[in-house]
């Protein structure tokens, strides 16, 4: 049996007095792709922000590729990392937002091949090269010397997942990548996720989108109020809920 | 079929016409007043507007503002980068430098700058708390007129531009920071290549401002005897007792540089304005051509 590719126990987080996560238990393993669902407010989107340390956890353990998240062990003791070494590991993680969060001032060329230029030092011949076949790869081949504001939302998201690709990544966190779409829009990026996932990436999608998460997800997941209220296979949690509250929820989106 | 514009009668607006009407008799009585008076002398400022020394002010006062505005702005992103760095002894010193510097008057600080030797006879570079001393100079050679006057006034201008880009950088929206981190930018790297580009349409305009500001606070140094423009047509008055035509000599020389600096300013918040808006305003100049090729056009026509 391979190790998970993200592990959580027991991840607590706090604003303040808040308790927005509850305890998490998941495991995702190498080439799985789970699709997380829950009404807003659930925790669903602190929790995938936490698993590439852009929220640090309060209590538990939480772990990708078998390496803690934001710390290290030495025997016993817990030693927060320098910043450096969390930069180090963010690098094989990938990530889309809901608001694309493509940086306006470049290219779209440019915007993907930053991160592997100034990152892992990648020449600026190779990484635009591999920058450009990545755009095909997304069908944006022609748009490369395109500015964000230039593109529809879509093909704005398009080019945040071939960015996040850029850097080589094990696995990819999509945070509501269709949320801010517009609703003719929402199938062009979903495409290209579904392509993704075919290819045997694992992935973690935080999501309303129940046809997606049906024909895609290995594993589907229902968080409420900070805690996971049930997970299973799409077939079981979507089609026969045993929760109340999963009832309510998916009546209410469907 | 396309339907004819609509043909309107305006709003009418008689109080502006009243108004204007007003405000035009006032200021051609003040302009009338300056212009003919015989006391101004015409005759003296036109001797002395391009009279060598005035020009050499000129020059100085340009290049002082030039050097000062580079090392203000290079201090001040410098100081922003500190005070917002998460280190508290980084941002604290930043915090201290800003306090200082802000809270002294610039004539106060060029004054202090200046006769610093008083205080450090001998500038020292080595082992603190009095151990060997690699370098050392004597204050007085090492500081002139001229250093005090552009050290008092690049540290001020640093102090102000520190709070113009720190101000530019938090306006950059943070989802920019956290797909930078997401892709392994360090904090330095983000900065330099995500966060600084996108400020810099907000840092710019007050920098322009700031150097509008600066070229008449040079006038400053006139205090501790560097030839500036001010100065430099202060001396000649001293000299021939001319007091109005040599200040109306600077006022046009003051005025002249500013508007070239407005004119600058004008076209880089353009540049930098872009994705801003939807549709820019014409320039003046591509309104001016517009008139001429409408009137010509009209012209033709007839």
């Amino acid at each position: 049996m391979s190790e998970p590719m993200v592990r959580a126990a027991g991840v607590h987080k706090r604003y303040g007095s808040l308790e927005v996560l509850k305890g998490i238990d998941i495991e995702v393993m190498p080439g799985e792709v789970m699709c997380i669902l829950g009404p807003s407010g659930s925790g669903k989107s602190t929790f995938l922000r936490c698993i590439n340390h852009l929220e640090e956890i309060n209590a538990g353990l939480l772990a990708v590729d078998g390496e803690l998240v934001g710390y290290s062990m030495k025997g016993d003791v817990i030693h927060a990392l320098h910043e450096d070494d969390i930069a180090k590991a963010r690098e094989s993680i990938g990530m889309v937002f809901q608001r694309f969060n493509l940086f306006p001032h470049m290219t779209a060329l440019d915007n993907i091949a930053l991160a592997p230029i100034k990152v892992k030092g990648v020449s600026k011949a190779e990484a635009r090269e591999k920058a450009a076949r990545l755009l095909t790869q997304v069908g944006l081949g022609d748009r490369g010397e395109s500015y964000p504001a230039q593109l529809s939302g879509g093909q704005q998201q398009r080019v945040a997942i071939a960015r996040a690709l850029a850097m080589d990544p094990k696995l990819m966190l999509f945070d509501e990548p269709t949320s801010a779409l517009d609703p003719e829009l929402v199938g062009e990026v979903l495409k290209v996720m579904r392509d993704l996932a075919s290819q045997g990436m694992t992935m973690i999608v935080v999501t309303h989108e129940i046809g997606f998460a049906k024909a895609v997800a290995d594993t589907v997941v229902f968080m409420d109020d900070g805690v996971v209220v049930e997970a299973g296979a799409p077939a079981e949690v979507l089609d026969n809920p045993k929760q109340d509250r999963t009832k309510t929820f998916l009546r209410q989106v469907s | 079929m396309r339907p004819d514009d609509i043909k309107a009668v305006p709003v009418r607006h008689p109080l502006r016409w009243v108004g204007s009407a007003v405000t035009f008799v006032v200021a051609a009585s003040l302009i009338n007043s300056a212009v003919n008076n015989p006391r101004i002398q015409w005759g003296t400022v036109g001797d002395y507007l391009f009279d060598q020394r005035v020009l050499d002010g000129v020059f100085l006062t340009v290049e002082l503002t030039i050097m000062c505005m580079v090392v203000g702005v290079f201090l001040g992103v410098l100081m922003a980068v500190l005070r917002l760095s998460p280190n508290p002894v980084l941002s604290g010193i930043s915090w201290l430098y800003i306090w200082f510097f802000r809270g002294l008057p610039r004539l106060v600080l060029i004054l202090f700058v200046f006769f610093i030797s008083a205080l450090y006879p001998e500038i020292t570079v080595g082992v603190p708390f009095g151990g060997h001393a690699f370098l050392s100079f004597n204050a007085n050679d090492l500081i002139t007129a001229f250093i005090a006057g552009f050290v008092a006034l690049s540290l001020s201008e640093g102090a102000y531009m520190a709070e113009i880009v720190r101000a530019g950088l938090i306006s950059v929206d943070e989802g920019q920071t956290e797909a930078a981190q997401a892709l392994g930018l360090s904090r330095i790297q983000t900065l330099r290549f995500v966060t600084l580009p996108q400020a810099m349409r907000v840092i710019v305009p007050p920098t322009g401002n700031e150097t509008i500001s600066m070229l008449k606070d040079t006038s400053l140094v006139s205090v501790i005897a560097v030839v500036d423009l001010l100065y430099a047509v202060q001396l000649i008055y001293a000299k021939n007792y001319k007091q109005i035509p040599l200040l109306v000599v600077g006022i046009i020389w003051y005025l002249a540089l500013t508007s070239v600096l407005y004119v600058i300013q004008y076209y880089i918040e353009r540049r930098f304005g872009r994705g801003g808006s939807r549709n820019l305003p014409p320039t003046p100049i591509q309104r001016l051509r517009a008139l001429v090729s409408r009137s010509s056009s009209t012209r033709g026509e007839a």
